[in-house]
């Protein structure tokens, strides 16, 4: 079941915490160790906030192994207002009613589950902006 | 009478409410059952979608009331979570929603479990946890994901959806708590044993004896504890299970039809079981006034329930705008039919 690597995975996965470079500034998600620009291994832990927008999407009517009962579905990159660009799977709306370039918030949900015995495994995707007022 | 109340003043500084986007009409499921014995008790209830579960409407909803509390997550000493239907057999679900919050780990989490009224049971710990100093702030959620048997009288009104309220010091409260007052007797109207799918219920057993008896102590006891009338609270919202049941026990108590309108949302979402009380009572704070009184009485089979009166103070004016509403997740829908119903909820055998 990979137990170990699914739960060292939960803090990007549950609140997109991804790492900021403490040298240069440089934003990265899924986190790393290294920064591109500078080669600093100076990072630290930053949470997004997990708004931006839709930059691409496409919908899949066949799937990998472990998301056959959620076809069809769509996968797409966000662009986040803080920078990096997050590849995920879009939910909440259906796919003919999105636009590239429209405002996407990050909300976690069963991204899939072990069968009937093992894991629940929660994670990101992202919807159309939802509004307070 | 029995009133609880904390030695220190406290009240909700926080809430938020959650309903998934899918809704599937009573007449579609009478549609295929051949129609309904006494007519359909609502006219249509949420259903969540496929990566939808408690855990991840309560996170929403959580998020909701940590964005009207406006307080940090790890400012939080509890998240507690009142659900009948909780992904998992042995695994709390709080661990995980407190985490996703980004709340633990110098933290309490636990799952609590009283059939419609575990949240409310959730709330009343919290109150207790504040009040007596152990913690500044601490959340309490009430959130289901509720199921009948297909061909049951459940089926047609068990929705999904609920509501998360974070306790604070009542200064920095948006509604302020006069007292509770909870009333609960073994009484078996309604139950499910461990690893059966679906619940048993003792049919026209569950109104008087259960629904009626123990809504009717609970709101009363507290308002006799209280010495308030009726006519004293702007609002009252009671436990939803049809449209009919809260509408005659608020009837029974003195109520008007219009206190209870804003937060009777049974009908567009069905019941939504640990959450009903508590999601009607954030669309209730979505418009209330500072210095309305609000009731709050949740029922749980088994059988119980919680009563709660708030005080509304102005910070409502400017928190509730720092979320989503609750009527815009009710109306945000999409009509599913049957099939896609019976996909959502798991009843498709896929191997
Ligand atoms: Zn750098």
């Amino acid at each position: 079941m990979d137990l170990a690597r699914h739960w060292r995975l939960k803090d990007q996965r549950y609140r997109l915490e991804g790492t900021v470079c403490a040298d240069c500034g440089a934003k990265f998600f899924p986190p790393r160790q290294v920064c591109l620009e500078c080669k600093s291994t100076n990072l630290t832990p930053r949470e997004f906030n997990g708004h931006g927008e839709l930059y691409s999407f496409t919908t899949l009517r066949s799937a990998p192994m472990g998301f056959e009962d959620q076809v069809p579905y769509t996968v797409g990159v966000v662009k986040l207002d803080e920078g990096p660009m997050v590849e995920a799977q879009i939910t909440d709306v259906n796919a003919d009613a999105l636009k590239i370039g429209q405002r996407m918030e990050m909300v976690t949900r069963k991204l899939r589950a072990q069968g009937d015995n093992g894991l629940i495994i929660y994670g990101y995707k992202f919807r159309p902006e939802t509004k307070a007022d | 009478m029995k009133l609880m109340k904390p030695s220190r003043a406290v009240g909700i500084i926080g809430y938020g409410a959650y309903v998934p986007r899918y809704r599937i009409r009573a007449e579609e499921i009478a549609r295929v059952w051949g129609g309904a014995e006494d007519g359909l008790p609502i006219e249509e209830k949420a259903v969540p979608g496929l990566d939808e579960d408690t855990v991840t409407m309560s996170i929403e909803a959580a998020r909701n009331a940590l964005a009207r509390a406006g307080i940090a997550p790890t400012d939080l000493r509890a998240v507690w979570i009142g659900s009948e239907s909780h992904p998992y057999a042995v695994k709390p679900s709080s661990t995980i929603v407190a985490d996703a919050l980004g709340a633990a780990g110098s933290i309490l989490a636990g799952d609590w479990e009283f059939a419609c009224k575990a949240g409310t049971e959730a709330l009343q710990a919290a109150i207790g946890l504040v009040g007596s100093h152990m913690a500044e702030y601490a959340m309490a959620i009430g959130m289901d994901t509720a199921q009948g048997r297909p061909h049951d009288a459940l089926e047609y009104t068990a929705g999904a959806g609920g509501a998360a309220y974070i306790v604070g010091p009542a200064e920095n409260a948006l509604a302020i708590l006069e007292g509770s007052y909870s009333y609960v007797t073994d009484t078996p109207d309604f139950f499910r044993r461990e690893h059966q799918h679906y619940p048993e219920h003792g049919n026209r057993f569950t109104g008087e004896p259960a629904y009626f008896d123990h809504t009717l102590r609970g709101a009363q006891g507290l308002l006799d504890a209280l010495g308030f009338k009726p006519s004293d609270f702007t609002y009252a919202i009671f436990h939803q299970p049809n449209v009919k049941f809260p509408q005659v026990a608020a009837k029974k108590l003195g109520f008007k039809p219009e206190q209870i309108a804003p937060g009777l949302l049974t009908n567009k979402i069905g019941n939504t079981y640990s959450g009903a009380a508590m999601i009607g009572t954030t669309a209730t704070l979505d418009l209330a006034q500072p210095g309305d009184r609000i009731l709050m009485c949740s029922f749980g089979s088994g059988a119980g329930s919680d009563a709660f009166s708030f005080v509304v103070t102005d910070k409502i004016l400017e928190r509730r705008n720092k979320a989503t509403k609750t009527q815009w997740y009710v109306q945000r829908r999409e009509v599913i039919d049957y099939a896609v119903y019976a996909r959502h909820r798991g009843k498709l055998v896929m191997n």
